[in-house]
């Protein structure tokens, strides 16, 4: 399978690059690790007449600390973020997350400002920044702007990215000491995306919850936030009845996609497992 | 769409070529360079039949345009074997059996390669989550994983043969 014909830009800074994007308009794609597009461009999904290519634009790569954010490049590859020492110590929920992306190799491509900007409610980044209180931080022809993760999605393949900007940083909070954090999916395989999955960041105050996000991969067309489950355990303790009854309130915001996964029923029940095992998972960190 | 003229090396060899924007690096290798030794499976960077080194990483050309690899180091399983000697992880899965129909194996040496690099002490777990990135459809993963492992020890001792 070969992708149709297109004309290929590699620009090598962000300004160069917002200039082809506002001259080609939208018959460009902006090309990060590839491992969605091509696909899609191979299958005739996506039939861009123009790539413009971000790999050549080293000021996107990276991990940084900065006063008490963790700042990410868009364009830092997977496994730069499994290694980054500076992720274990400060996001350790990031490295948690990858090691159950895709493989290897798909890793050494695949970036997170391009999983997070597919606007793919499947990908895993997604749901993971909106419980990390993630900011992202977009360029256009007028500047910088920064929006968070939660209300980034607007539906399917959609997003506040506008057709001629370009997402440049994915800021997040470090963690502050005993935050509890666990990435819950389930997948059929390696390298599959979740049939469900559940991301949670927490502080507990003594045996209670202090403060919860959580978010929620696959289980609508965007990604989730289950603010309902997230008040219902501020304040409580964990129990068997508290967290059955955080799942039960985030399971009734899912409305999956039936597909080779899954049905909906299952999909969602399934969330509701997740969601129960980040939340044990999480608790037990917070120690 | 006009050709772009790219510049890379492949195992060692300096090769300047002119190319379609949308050829993936494995039809250049393939089909341009004649090095049939890298494999198309899925064609959806899923099975990693067509695993290469690119710049010192393991990824599937199938899903890495030719175009990208400008300035790259690129190796393939045509590259393994030096002066007529098998590389360990070639010599692994001859001695371990670590393939059937051998459609896979390519694909399967460069990764076991690459991932020896990285962890060149690794467990079984570690084996069978390094290689997760190649299927074998003969299900051969059992003396695939012992190749590897045998490789490992192989390179050990090389390497301590000549501290």
């Amino acid at each position: 399978m070969i992708p149709p014909s297109f004309d290929y830009h590699a620009p090598a800074s962000v300004a160069e690059a917002l200039k082809l994007l506002g001259s080609l308009g939208s018959d460009a794609k902006l090309l990060a690790g590839g491992h969605s597009l091509l696909p899609m461009m191979k299958l005739r999904f996506a039939q861009p007449a123009h790539l413009i290519d971000l790999n050549r634009i080293e000021a996107l790569r990276g991990i940084r600390e900065e006063g008490a954010e963790i700042v990410i490049g868009a364009m830092t590859v997977e496994n730069d973020l499994l290694d980054s020492r500076l992720l274990q110590q400060k996001v350790p929920l990031l490295p948690e997350v990858v090691s159950q992306i895709a493989d290897p190799q798909v890793r050494n491509r695949g970036t997170i400002g391009g999983d997070i900007a597919h606007g793919d409610a499947a990908n895993d980044h997604p749901a993971v920044a909106i419980a990390l209180d993630a900011t992202l931080v977009l360029e256009g022809p007028k500047g910088r702007r920064s929006v968070k993760a939660d209300g980034f999605y607007h539906g399917m393949y959609a997003t506040e990215l506008a057709e001629d900007e370009i997402l440049c940083e994915i800021r997040v909070p470090a963690f502050a000491p005993r935050t509890g954090y666990a990435y819950a999916k389930l997948k059929r395989k390696t390298g599959d995306w979740a049939a469900a999955a559940a991301a949670v960041v927490m502080r507990m105050a003594g045996d209670k919850v202090e403060s919860v996000r959580i978010g929620l991969t696959n289980a609508a067309a965007t990604p989730l936030r289950a603010t309902d489950a997230e008040q219902a355990l501020v304040g409580k303790a964990l129990s068997d009845a508290t967290i059955a009854d955080a799942a039960a309130r985030a399971m009734s915001i899912c409305e999956p996609a039936e597909d080779l996964r899954g049905d909906a029923e299952y999909k969602t029940a399934m969330t509701g497992v997740m969601l129960r095992r980040a939340l044990e998972r999480a608790a037990a960190r917070c120690r | 769409m006009s050709k772009k003229l790219i510049s890379l090396t492949v195992n060692g060899r300096k090769v300047e070529t002119a190319v379609e924007p949308r050829t993936l690096l494995v039809h250049l290798l393939r089909e341009d360079l004649s090095l049939t030794g890298t494999h198309i499976g899925c064609e959806t960077s899923h099975c990693g039949a067509c695993t290469v080194d690119m710049d010192g990483r393991s990824v599937k050309s199938c899903t890495v345009l030719a175009v990208q690899c400008e300035g790259s180091d690129v190796r393939t399983v045509e590259g393994l074997a030096s002066g007529g000697v098998l590389h360990a992880v070639q010599e692994g899965f001859y001695k371990e059996h670590g393939l059937q129909c051998g459609f896979c194996t390519p694909g399967m040496l460069m990764r076991a390669q690459r991932f020896l690099v990285e962890n060149p002490n690794p467990t079984e777990e570690q084996v069978r989550a390094g290689m997760s990135g190649n299927l074998c459809r003969c299900t051969g993963y059992q003396n695939i994983v012992k190749a590897v492992l045998y490789a490992a020890e192989k390179l050990r001792d090389k390497q301590e043969a000549a501290a």
